[in-house]
């Protein structure tokens, strides 16, 4: 079947939906008037923990916080 | 294909025969308006085991659509961090949508629409709310709610213009500089969105 319809260009460069959104909502809080900006500035800190795995056991895990500021 | 034969039998059989029907949750009764050819050739095939239930025998009965158009639209704003408005009656809201600005009002076909940046205003009686929407989706459905959620929702007078000017002209530079596609969609997204904001805050 051939391809259907035309694709955003964010999706014919690779990136997905939730990447797109993330950006976008990035940029709109980097503009924000200063008092509501750090209150946004709390709203993306991404904070997860990775575990690997090895043997079916998990290893130490790694904490990692991405600062708001990497796209 | 004989098993797909019979759920594309029983898909269309169920969804006529759904308004009328009650879901009774792990019946093995049939339900009373079932196609009676797939019933008779089932049981010719597999005489010992009964007709198979489909996914829409358990669901619950959409809800009905009122018979005359409702006065006011119920709309449902809510953001990863906060419900802005949860279930408020207005007029009308005209959303950003990728299509363009789509006007939204009582009795509106059902749609989904995808939202591009954009100015979202809420209009109810000489009222009217304006916000600035990063991205996100508007559910309408056909009982007159709207269902719109955004990532990043600011009212307009929260953005500051001159860091708007300062990243349109940052990020048009960046486009122009952009070597791989990766690069070139980012620097566009940011051209799109600025300039969004920017709309926003002069028009």
């Amino acid at each position: 079947m051939a391809s259907s319809a035309a694709v955003p260009f964010w999706r014919a460069a690779g990136m997905t939906y939730i990447t797109y959104s993330n950006i976008c909502a990035n940029l709109v809080r980097k503009c924000l008037k200063e008092p509501y900006k750090a209150e946004s500035m709390n709203r993306e800190k991404v904070h997860f923990s990775l575990s690997k795995w090895a043997d079916g056991k998990p290893q130490k895990p790694v904490l990692r916080s991405d600062a708001p500021e990497v796209f | 294909m004989l098993r797909q034969a019979s759920r594309l039998l029983s898909r269309s059989v169920t969804a006529a025969s759904s308004k009328s029907v009650t879901a009774r949750a792990f019946s093995t009764e049939l339900p009373s308006t079932v196609d009676s050819t797939f019933v008779e050739s089932w049981k010719k095939v597999a005489p010992n085991m009964d007709p198979p239930q489909t996914p829409s025998s358990f669901m619950k009965p959409r809800p009905s659509t009122a018979s005359s158009i409702p006065t006011k639209l119920t709309v449902n704003f809510v953001l990863p961090y906060a419900s802005e408005l949860s279930g408020k009656e207005v007029d009308m809201v005209i959303i950003p949508a990728t299509t363009g600005q789509m006007g939204v009002l009582p009795g509106h076909v059902p749609t989904i629409a995808e939202l591009k940046p954009g100015i979202m205003s809420v209009h109810e009686g000489t009222d009217i709310k304006k916000y600035f929407v990063s991205s996100g989706f508007a559910f309408l459905h056909a009982n007159s709610v709207a269902d719109i959620i955004a990532v990043e929702a600011v009212p307009l007078e929260n953005i500051d213009a001159s860091q708007v000017q300062k990243g349109l002209a940052e990020f048009t530079q960046k486009l122009a500089s952009a070597s791989t596609d990766l690069e070139k969609a980012e620097a566009q997204i940011g051209v799109e969105v600025h300039s969004a904001m920017n709309a926003a805050l002069s028009g």
